[in-house]
């Protein structure tokens, strides 16, 4: 399933949050949006999650406008990972994961066999099948991270959107969830991610999407995107990007630093 | 490391029995001996005609003030403990009680009013009633106004209507008869279930039942409606609608219960917290798990209330007694880990 945003434009009140914003993602694709905070990838993503309707634009999720959508049609179209959380309840790993199925099940029932064995799958794919008893509030970060990614693998939908799902956690963990990642989208899944960390897009993503101030700033692969250039616009901080491996990865080392030591 | 659960069905089957047992054992407690074979023989002969080997007296004993007392204990039990489960679920707050959105203070408000007219028993709970939806409803209108997050706008509208008919409760105290009118408003606001008859069991066994089938058949939902809004949705939850409905289902049933049984605190809040530790936050189960052992724990303290004095001791300040302490021990118990 392919997701396509057209000259999408958002306000909050009077206040502009996204400007004529355009992004495409194919299955099998991981696409990372880039930018600085609060300019506007979260609201970019409660808009094509349809929790936010108010937009000017189009968004097609397989050539299908999800504008009025309800929220069932949509759970079954396209899965959401929010950042490794907290949540009230220490719900157990498996329970969790099988919070991702609600949708197959009618209001009145529970998830069953079926649900079951969708949930031990994903867990198995994750390598996470060891946690399914334990306590989802009494596991690590990464692990917890990788969880809420099972829990959109059983919704069985196509597209996956993650909101900087690397945030808060050590860097082993950071690499294990991308790694992960990685393989749901060589597998067909479609893949939005928003990350903070321009090194990680370039490694991990097959396109990279820069936005700024509301607007796309560039789109292109990786190689294009990640240079000291853009990501001087970006961040507005000076940096001496760096390639290795024969551009298999790029560093990005503020200048500031190199100046004073 | 994980540590092994008793499973669910052991838990669940545990506590019907357990039930049985204190409905059973109810039925001998009070100032009046009735023995085993002659409650066999009572409710025996309801059914097929057998030759009476007992009073009169003790068949409307049995039937017009122990029946209706136990029911009604099982009932109040079981919403209360199944309204303060909703609750914390819904407002994603381990302290939520029944009364986190005024129902308690709206039902007293109420009482006090048909109190201060000298109504009788059943326009006091009629009033009671009432009142407790109208306070509810006016804090959810309220809470809609509200900028910022639904939830924290519903819990602090909750706050201030539920002090404004404090207020107004207490305005009432002041100007009601001191002879009459206020100890029959402070024996209320104390709860007890002495005023229990097969008629007010009827009157609410409606409200009851519309509320607590509801609450039972969407539990898994509330277990998604806990990770918040945003998260509920996109797995495919319309958290605002499903809010709604188990808002007012758990108001129904505890407008209903503290409506014939005055002010009754803590089983919304204890008995959940007991539950969560026997079966998990799992609401598939969390929610029978509660609506039973609220419902064993409420009839057990009726009886002590019932028979440890000469005079009755309200309901209310038993459940204090027992529920301050015990909470005291769940906060500082160490969690268990797994």
């Amino acid at each position: 399933m392919s997701i396509t945003v057209s000259n999408l434009s958002f306000n909050y009140g009077e206040r502009p949050v996204l400007d004529n914003v355009n992004v495409k993602a194919e299955p099998g694709q991981l696409l990372s949006i880039i930018g600085p905070n609060g300019v506007g990838k979260s609201t970019l993503f409660h808009c094509m999650l349809g929790l936010l309707n108010s937009y000017k634009g189009q968004i097609k999720i397989n050539g299908k406008d999800i504008k009025g959508l309800g929220v069932k049609d949509m759970a079954k179209l396209i899965a959401y990972v929010p950042q490794s959380h907290y949540p009230s309840f220490n719900f157990s790993v498996f329970d969790m994961v099988l919070m991702g199925t609600t949708v197959q099940v009618s209001a009145y029932s529970t998830p069953g066999k079926e649900q079951t064995k969708l949930v031990e799958s994903a867990l198995e794919r994750l390598g996470i099948a060891h946690l399914k008893h334990r306590g989802y509030t009494k596991i690590s970060g990464g692990e917890r991270q990788l969880i809420i990614i099972a829990r959109a693998l059983v919704q069985q939908t196509g597209v996956l959107i993650l909101d900087e799902p690397t945030a808060n956690l050590d860097f082993g963990n950071q690499i294990l969830v991308l790694t992960q990642i990685r393989y749901l989208a060589k597998d067909g899944y479609t893949i939005v991610q928003a990350t903070h960390n321009p090194e990680y897009a370039f490694m991990f993503s097959d396109r990279v999407l820069a936005i700024h101030e509301g607007k796309v700033l560039a789109d292109g692969t990786p190689s294009n995107i990640v240079t000291e250039e853009l990501m001087h616009k970006l961040y507005s901080v000076d940096i001496d990007v760096q390639s290795l491996y024969k551009d298999k990865v790029r560093v990005c080392i503020p200048k500031i630093v190199i100046g004073d030591k | 490391m994980d540590k092994k659960r008793v499973p669910y069905s052991v838990i669940i089957l545990s506590l019907g029995i357990l039930l049985i047992a204190a409905i059973t054992f109810s039925f001998f407690l009070g100032r009046y001996p009735i023995n085993p074979s002659q409650l066999f023989g009572i409710l025996v002969s309801r059914v097929i005609h057998i030759r009476q080997f007992w009073t009169d007296q003790m068949a409307t004993i049995l039937f017009n003030v122990r029946l209706p007392r136990i029911i009604l204990a099982c009932l109040v039990g079981c919403c209360l403990s199944a309204a303060g489960a909703s609750y914390q679920g819904i407002f994603q707050n381990p302290m939520a009680a029944p009364d986190i959105l005024g129902a308690t203070a709206g039902a007293a408000f109420g009482a006090a009013l048909a109190i201060l007219q000298n109504q009788n028993h059943l326009v006091i709970t009629l009033y009671a009633f009432c009142f407790s939806l109208l306070t509810v409803t006016v804090v959810y209108f309220i809470s809609r106004k509200a900028q910022g997050k639904q939830v924290l706008g519903l819990v602090l509208a909750g706050i201030m209507v539920g002090s404004l008919f404090s207020a107004g409760t207490s305005y009432i105290k002041l100007v009601a008869d001191s002879n009459n009118q206020l100890p029959a408003i402070t024996y209320w606001l104390m709860g007890s279930l002495s005023g229990a008859t097969t008629q007010t069991v009827t009157i609410v066994l409606l409200p009851m039942a519309l509320g607590l089938i509801p609450l039972f058949l969407l539990r898994w939902r509330i277990n998604v409606l806990t990770l918040g809004d945003d998260e509920a949705r996109t797995m495919g939850i319309n958290s605002t609608r499903l809010r709604i409905i188990v808002i007012m289902c758990a108001t129904l049933v505890t407008a209903a219960s503290v409506s014939v049984t005055g002010m009754i605190g803590w089983v919304g809040l204890v008995i959940p917290h007991l539950s969560r530790r026997l079966v998990g936050n799992n609401y598939k189960h969390l929610m029978p798990a509660t609506m039973l052992f609220g419902a064993i724990f409420l009839l057990l303290v009726d009886d002590v209330s019932r028979n440890l004095l000469q005079t009755e001791i309200p309901l209310g300040i038993l459940t204090a007694f027992i529920g301050a302490p015990f909470f005291v021990y769940l906060i500082t118990r160490k969690e268990e880990t797994y």
